[in-house]
This record gives structure tokens, sequence and C-alpha cells, in this order.
């Protein structure tokens, strides 16, 4: 079983972030949308939390990250993907879970 | 007379529609010549980082909008030091936000300061009305 993980909300503001790095297993994805997309910049407080987490598969929506100013700011080995690759992320996994 | 009007932003912008409802509020209460001070604390930051582009979401952009306070003479606009800091921002990741001194031959100034918490404390305190968004 793979499952994908969506996170929308921003980990200063929610621990939705938190919750789903603790309950996602190792191979599965955890794609970053929407406020969830500051996850994935650096120099922050979680950054290391993605940085330590080697077993699990990042990737951000780049729409979201565009329009918040902060693609530059991506830390690396985050995959960057469009609304396609996404609904491949869908395909691509058993189950969805979305940590609203 | 004039009463001292502070705004508190602190969401992220697009997510919610906190950030834009916040800005529209911002320049009715400059129309009534108010003395309007603007705070960015905790994700509120974000509102201001420069290189937004929503094209791909579909939402229309009021990243320019900041850059118009300065002519509703909103030209305090304070951001926390601590905010900046705990998602690895500097200014320099933030709008040059700029204003145009009458009184100065229209000398351009900066509207936006950097203060501490208990700075930013202070500030909060000599306000009249209060805004959170």
């Amino acid at each position: 079983m793979t499952m994908l993980h969506t996170v929308n909300k921003s980990p200063f503001e929610s621990k939705a972030f938190d919750t789903c790095l603790g309950l996602a297993k190792s191979g599965s994805t955890i794609l970053l949308i929407e406020d969830g997309v500051y996850a994935a910049t650096t120099g922050n407080s979680v950054a290391d939390k993605i940085k330590n987490t080697s077993d699990i598969n990042f990737c951000v929506l780049g729409a979201d990250a565009q329009a918040r100013g902060i693609e530059a700011k991506l830390a690396e080995g985050i995959k960057v993907v469009d609304y396609e690759g996404f609904v491949d992320l869908v395909a691509e996994h058993d189950t969805v879970q979305a940590w609203l | 007379m004039a009463k001292k009007f502070m705004y508190i932003n602190r969401k992220a912008p697009y997510g919610t529609i906190y950030a834009l409802e916040s800005l529209e509020v911002v320049l009715i209460g400059a129309a009534f010549d108010q003395d309007v001070s603007l705070a960015f604390i905790g994700d509120g930051v974000y509102q201001l980082t420069k290189g937004q582009n929503t094209k791909g979401i579909g939402q229309k952009s009021f990243s320019p909008v900041y850059m118009a306070l300065g002519d509703y003479d909103v030209n305090k606009i304070y951001v926390e030091k601590e905010s900046l800091e705990e998602r690895g921002l500097t200014l320099d990741d933030l709008q040059h936000l700029v204003w145009e001194d009458e009184d100065e031959d229209y000398a351009e100034k900066d509207s936006i300061r950097l203060v501490s918490r208990s700075e930013l404390s202070d500030v909060l305190d000599d306000q009249d009305v209060v805004l959170s968004f």
C-alpha cells in the first residue's frame, strides 16, 4: 500500500504537517499544496524535519509556491509538480489522505 | 480628531481570504483620514514577500496593492522581526515599500519598520482601535 498525503495548511499555523509526518509510512508521498508549501522552504524552524526524513517523497505544487513568491526558497530534494503531476500522483498511489 | 487604527495581519495570503479583506478595510480606513498603522506578525509576514505570481492558481494577485499604500498615507508598516526569523526570511525577501514625504520635497522614505516583539507590544499599547485579520 502506498499513500499520497496532501497538506494545505501552513506548518506555523496548524499541526496538520506534523501529524501527517508522524503517521506517514516509509515510501509514501507528501504533497504540499496551498499554504502547506511554506513547509518546503529553507532556513525556517520546520526545514530540519523534511531534511531528516529520507524515506518519504516530498512534493510541492509549483503554482502555489509561485503565487506565494517562495519558489526560489524551496529546499533541495523537493520535487515541484504541476496540476497534471498532482493527478499522476493520485493515480500512482493506492489511497489519498488529505490533512485538512 | 483622528484616531489611531492598527490592523494586525496574521494570515498567509491566498490560502484564506483574510489578507485581501484586511487590505480592503485598511484602504477604507485611510480614506477617512485616520492615523493608520499595519502590523504583520506570524504567517502575516508572508503577505509582503516579493515575486508573487498567481497566474498558476487562477486568483488575482493583490501583492501590488501594498506598493500603493504609501499614496494613501499608510506609511507605518510594522514587521515583527521574530516572525521573519522563524520563517527563514529577511527584509530582502519582502517588497520594498516606500512613501513620499510632502513636507520634505516628496523625499522617498521606507514604510516598513522592522520591530522586535517587545517594541511592537508598545506600539500596540498606543492604539485607539485594533482590528485583527
